[in-house]
């Protein structure tokens, strides 16, 4: 994401004019505007005239049109985003109070505005806000850390790609591959069968250039492909790929050099984790948002297996803790999702950038927000979406009698 | 080339003329030869008989002037003929019955006894046939007119019978053909007569067959000089039925003579699709009229009317009775004497036979119909059919618990062999199955030739289980192998587990299929010691939690470290003590020292001096001595789907598994969840050999019809429509932790069922021995305690209470336990 302009003021309130320029990009968006905001963008809209003898036309006009923003509608397969609202802008087309869905594209400027209402409507650009747009901007540009991986297991497969702050899940392959059976050379063929969509779809899926002339003329990069499986799945897999590579399409021989194949415990998207912290793919994808998210989660689980009282988890209890003030200076770490920022309720996006702005500004203690499009972040959703290294322990006996509303 | 070239081509069309309307003289030469010859031969033939001229020529234009058909044909239809007029003329007068039940019995007509004909009769075919008797008097009423088979071979389907519509040319012949048939009829009165109707006869006997509604009904379209006699008063039945039908003005009393309604519509005869048979007298002059060129009767017609040679029959009491339904008899007596919806008596013949043979042959769709064929049936029958064709099984309807309860068969045992990876499992039970002769010496050399010949020569025991090219290519066994064998009082089915540990999920649903099990333990230095802590711990532990109680303990290998007794006891004293903190208890452990690449203490005793030391048991004699496991056989069918395979050719779709409960036979209708689809069981085999029935605790293959593949995975349930398996998204279990436990993905597996899912909440954790709660929403479980989890699916499950479960998270097991 380019930023164009940035007119942020002191108090909070100001616009932002952004340039999305990829896919992912989108995804940053869809976390900072928020419903309430005000965005300007340019848009299509068909218009519906009518004459005075009654007869009525349309035409489609290309306006620029700004919403107050109702809601958002992000779909991350394709990356796109749908934001809408009611406009607030007149024009020859368009009436205020009319409502309007905008379709953010790459390429096209948008701006937001965040304003900080009197009475309070508003949050205007907050710290955490501020964050995702410098993350989303990436003025170091470091994030060329993207890869494809294909998690399988017989008759199963995931082929999804992990970008810097989220892992799209892209297709599921699913088929019944026969038993290996007395006698029977099913299972075989079978196998072959389910290698053979699994090769297809992972070749659409990531566009790639199957054409024998490819080999010569592009030299696009390749992302990393990692194969991962229990067993022998993948690197039968690999094999496969070889030898089609060798007889019909050698244009995947291009591929071959970029496939890593990896262990996992089973075929199933969660065992993802199991994959990034594999040596081999450390390597590949060192020191990305991933890895370094992955790794503090394995910590916390860490230090829950101790059973040191020195982490915890639960909306209740984190905030217990930082309000005895175990996640401050040396080694407090409070783990966030990003899921939580993203409440529709104000008080409630409130409520966790306090906290947000407590522990790193009062406390002094080390704030992480996950991406709940990761498989880290999952695993945090899993646990209420907070949890903390504390540094000390603390005994939770207190959240026994009100917790019902806490299993959100 | 210019336009006026091309639009003068038309000699075609010359031809075309020259061929039909003009025969060339030398056809008809050719045609007079011909037709001379077949005279000859008709007369100088057997039974001696003379056709006229006309006739001849006829048959030899249908027969393509082949003559020695047309005699053929010729002389048939004239020894029928003469057998028919015998035939009518010994017809005494039959009596007649009052039709009381919807179903007439008619009065069968005398056994009449022509002189032995080796010829079809027409007379004979329809003795018995209700419409034979109808009285004489009615004889006259319909005046079928002769029904020519047009524009193919004599006795063509006569499809547009007189519905269809009419060429020019065919209405011309068929005109010219009538007069020919007229004229021969006044030249030899009975004879030709009967002649030119006999050529008819077939043709409406094959009308007749089906659809006999329709065709009469076309019939009385067609003939518009169906009258009725009015001498004898009386309106014919089929007409007031029309009538009634149509009109609706006509009440029950049919007796009256010419009906006003019916006398005037000159117009309504042409607007309606069926015009009305003619019945006024203006319709009776112009009869009189047509007389010379209308057509005698048919014999099927004479014999639907009766006969003029036939003894005139008192009145029939139900025409004179007022109360009579005369929709019931126009629609069931008259137009529907018979119907062949029911099977053929060769089809009765067939099913009986192929019944008998245990065939399941396919039934035909309109089995059932009964022998009165209504319009709903047709209508019901018409909805049955459809594109895709049912396969329909015939359930022998068994009481499948007294047969099991009948059947002697030898006690079944099924058992898991599980252990560490290369603990020798495969090996040991590839041995087993060596020495006990249920796999033969060639097939054995074979495997050893080829395990030698890619350098893993001591695997060519395990490659009896190892089917698969990965597993031995590899040396590893995979997925979990089934194979059966015998001894004198039992049969055991060997479920060979994987002892990798990416392949535990496997072993978890072979082990799901087992009674009891049989563990495998490397006792070589240091591989014994790996093994404890790897799969030899996890594989005890998982078979316990799914309800195993009685674990054999093969010590293997113990000839690599020369048979020493005290390897063996330290060994066994690790393992019981491990064991018993499993839950197994210390009299279901039995421990063997064997080795199964020599096959000592496999299925003999070994003779090596170093054994001297064990008087224990063999391992086979230890399997022998397993008792027996009693099967919820009573409970509503469960089973799992272990594989989903293609049989053979007919059997396009086959799944196999073992019952966990209940039973099942051929012909069943079952329902695998979680699709919800229905299946047929087309037939099935228990251990491989083929039966009608099965029961729980059975290893069986299923051949199922009627379901798309698509919808069976492995892991899904077979169930019954009547007690169905639920599908859960998240269910509440009670489980033993051997990790640490908290909110997070885990893979829940149950057999074969293998499913991501992940633990949404901690409940409470819950003392050991009495079930009672210790903490409640524990934020972590501790590994070794027991506790009470919800757990969530993505995708609905089937699953019930009480099932074991197991836990995995990571390639580890963390939990196992009960649903709740």
């Amino acid at each position: 994401m380019r930023l164009v302009k940035n007119k942020i003021e002191l108090n909070g309130s100001g616009t932002v004019t952004l340039c999305p320029e990829e896919p992912e990009d989108m995804w940053h968006a869809y976390n900072l505007i928020r419903p309430g905001d005000l965005l300007r963008a340019s848009a299509i809209r068909r218009v519906t005239t009518t004459q005075d003898t009654g007869s009525t036309s349309s035409a489609r006009v290309h306006l620029t049109l700004e919403i107050r923003v109702k809601s958002l509608d992000f779909d991350p397969q394709s990356s796109q985003l749908h934001v809408s609202g009611q406009i607030v802008n007149e024009t020859a087309h368009t009436k205020v109070g009319q409502h309007h869905t905008l379709d953010l594209e790459l390429n096209r400027n948008f701006t937001l505005e965040k304003e900080i209402g009197s009475d309070g409507e508003g949050v205007g650009w907050d710290s955490i806000a501020v964050q995702m747009l410098k993350d989303a901007v990436d003025e170091s540009g470091n994030r060329r850390a993207e890869a494809v991986a294909v998690v399988m297991q017989e008759g199963l497969a995931h082929i999804c790609f992990i970008g810097q702050f989220q892992t799209i899940l892209k297709q599921k392959v699913e088929m019944s591959v026969p038993r290996k059976r007395q006698g029977g050379g099913d299972h075989d063929k079978g196998m072959n069968k389910f290698f053979q969509v699994t090769l297809d779809t992972l070749v659409r899926q990531m566009e790639f250039n199957t054409s024998a002339t490819s080999l010569s003329t592009n030299n696009e990069t390749v992302r990393p492909v990692l194969l991962a499986s229990p067993g022998f799945v993948a690197a039968g897999f690999q094999k496969y790929i070889q030898s089609v590579a060798n007889t019909s399409m050698p244009a995947l021989k291009r591929l071959l050099p970029s496939i890593v194949v990896v262990h996992s415990a089973s075929g199933y998207l969660h065992s993802l984790a199991e994959v990034l912290q594999s040596p081999a793919v450390k390597t590949i994808l060192a020191d990305t948002k991933y890895a370094r998210e992955t790794r503090l989660m394995d910590d916390f689980l860490d230090q829950l297996r101790k059973e040191t009282n020195k982490a915890t988890y639960g909306p209740r209890e984190v905030e217990s803790a930082v309000d005895q003030g175990a996640v401050g200076r040396g080694g407090g770490v409070l783990i966030i999702s990003n899921r939580l920022f993203r409440s529709q309720d104000v008080a409630e996006r409130k409520r966790w950038v306090s906290l947000v702005d407590r522990v790193r500004d009062v406390e002094g203690g080390e704030v992480r927000v996950l991406s709940s499009d990761h498989e880290s972040g999952r695993r945090l959703d899993g646990l209420g979406g907070v949890a903390a290294l504390l540094t000390f322990p603390i005994v939770d006996d207190a959240g026994d009698e009100d917790d019902d509303d806490d299993s959100q | 080339m210019s336009r006026h070239r091309v639009k003068a081509v038309s000699y075609d069309e010359d031809e075309y003329d020259d061929g039909y309307y003009s025969p060339d003289p030398e056809e008809q030469e050719f045609l007079e030869q011909c037709t001379t010859e077949v005279l000859n031969q008709l007369r100088a033939g057997d039974p001696s008989v003379t056709a006229t001229r006309s006739e001849v020529q006829d048959a030899l234009y249908h027969y393509y002037d082949d003559i020695e058909k047309s005699v053929n044909y010729l002389r048939g239809k004239k020894v029928k003929e003469l057998q028919k007029k015998q035939a009518a003329a010994a017809a005494p007068p039959a009596a007649l019955k009052t039709k009381g039940t919807s179903v007439p019995v008619y009065p069968e007509p005398p056994l009449i006894s022509p002189a032995p004909a080796a010829h079809f009769s027409a007379a004979d075919f329809f003795r018995d046939a209700p419409w034979l008797n109808i009285p004489s008097h009615r004889k006259a009423e319909i005046l079928v007119e002769p029904l020519y088979p047009r524009l193919g071979l004599l006795g063509g389907a006569p499809e547009s019978a007189g519905g269809g519509k009419v060429s020019k040319l065919a209405a011309l012949a068929a005109a010219r053909r009538k007069k020919e048939g007229d004229k021969a009829a006044a030249a030899t009165p009975p004879a030709a007569t009967d002649s030119t109707a006999a050529e008819t006869a077939p043709k409406a006997a094959s009308t007749e067959s089906k659809g006999a509604t329709l065709s009469l009904r076309e019939r009385l379209a067609v003939s518009g000089k169906l009258q009725k006699s009015p001498s004898d008063g009386h309106q014919s039945l089929r007409s007031l039925g029309r009538g009634s039908r149509q009109g609706g003005s006509l009440s029950g009393k049919k007796t009256s003579t010419e009906p006003e309604p019916q006398e005037s519509p000159k117009q309504e005869e042409a607007a309606s699709v069926t015009p009305e048979p003619k019945t006024s007298g203006t319709s009776e002059k112009e009869d009189h009229t047509a007389l010379n060129i209308r057509a005698p009767p048919s014999t099927f017609a004479s014999a639907m009317v009766g006969d003029s040679t036939r003894p005139k029959m008192t009145e029939p009491s139900h025409l004179s009775a007022n109360t009579l339904d005369l929709i019931r008899i126009y629609g069931q007596d008259l137009t529907e004497p018979f119907d062949f919806a029911g099977p053929s008596p060769d089809d009765v013949v067939i099913n009986a036979q192929s019944s008998a043979k245990g065939f399941k042959s396919k039934q035909p769709a309109s089995k059932s119909a009964g022998d009165k064929k209504t319009q709903a049936d047709l209508a019901g029958g018409m909805n049955n059919l459809s594109v895709e064709e049912k396969v329909n099984v015939k359930s022998k309807n068994l009481d499948v618990l007294s047969e099991y309860k009948k059947a002697e068969r030898k006690r079944a045992m099924n058992f898991a062999v599980i252990g560490h990876v290369d603990a020798g499992k495969s090996t040991l039970m590839g041995r087993l199955l060596a020495d006990l002769k249920a796999i033969d010496q060639r097939t054995l050399d074979k495997y050893k030739r080829e395990a030698e010949k890619i350098g893993k020569g001591s695997f060519a025991l395990a490659w009896v289980l190892d089917q698969g090219a990965e597993e031995r290519a590899r040396g590893v066994t995979i997925d979990i192998a089934t194979n059966k064998f015998e001894t004198e009082k039992t049969v055991f089915t060997i479920v060979d587990a994987p002892g990798h540990r990416d392949f535990v999920p496997n072993m978890i649903a072979g082990a799901s299929q087992a009674d009891f099990a049989v563990l495998v333990i490397d006792s070589s230095i240091g591989n014994f010691e790996s093994g404890l802590k790897g799969q030899t711990k996890e594989h005890a532990l998982l078979v316990r939690s799914m309800g195993v109680q009685r674990i054999i303990v093969a010590v293997n290998k113990m000839d690599s470290v020369q048979w020493d007794k005290e390897r063996f006891d330290e060994i066994e004293q690790q393992v019981s003590s491990f064991l018993t903190t499993a839950g197994f208890q210390p009299k279901n452990i039995n421990f063997v020292p064997c080795s199964g690449i020599s096959g000592d203490n496999v299925t003999r005793r070994s003779d090596d001096p170093n054994v001297s030391w064990y008087q224990g048991r063999t391992l086979v004699d230890e399997l022998e001595a397993t008792e027996p496991y009693s099967h919820a056989v009573d409970k509503p069918l469960r089973m799992t789907i272990g594989d989903v395979f293609r049989g053979s050719v007919q059997n396009p779709l086959s799944i196999s598994g073992r019952l966990d409960a209940g039973s099942l036979q051929v012909g069943d209708q079952i329902l695998t969840m979680p699709s919800g689809e229905t299946a047929t069981i087309r037939s099935l085999e228990v251990d491989g050999e083929p039966n009608d029935w099965a029961v729980a605790g059975q290893n069986v293959v299923l051949n199922l019809a009627n379901i798309d593949p698509i919808h069976l995975r492995s892991g899904d349930v077979i169930c019954r429509a009547s007690a169905p398996i639920a599908n859960v998204t998240s269910f509440t279990c009670k489980v033993l932790a051997f990790d640490h436990l908290l909110p997070s993905m885990v893979d829940i597996h149950r057999g074969r069922l293998h499913v991501p899912g992940r633990i949404s909440r901690l409940l409470s954790t819950l003392d050991k021995q009495s079930g009672a709660i210790i903490k409640k929403k524990p934020k972590i479980v501790a590994p070794g305690t027991v506790a009470r989890i919800v757990v969530e699916m993505d995708q609905a499950v089937p699953l019930e209470a009480p099932t074991r479960i197991v836990l995995r998270a990571g390639g580890e097991t963390v939990a196992a336990g009960l649903l709740e």
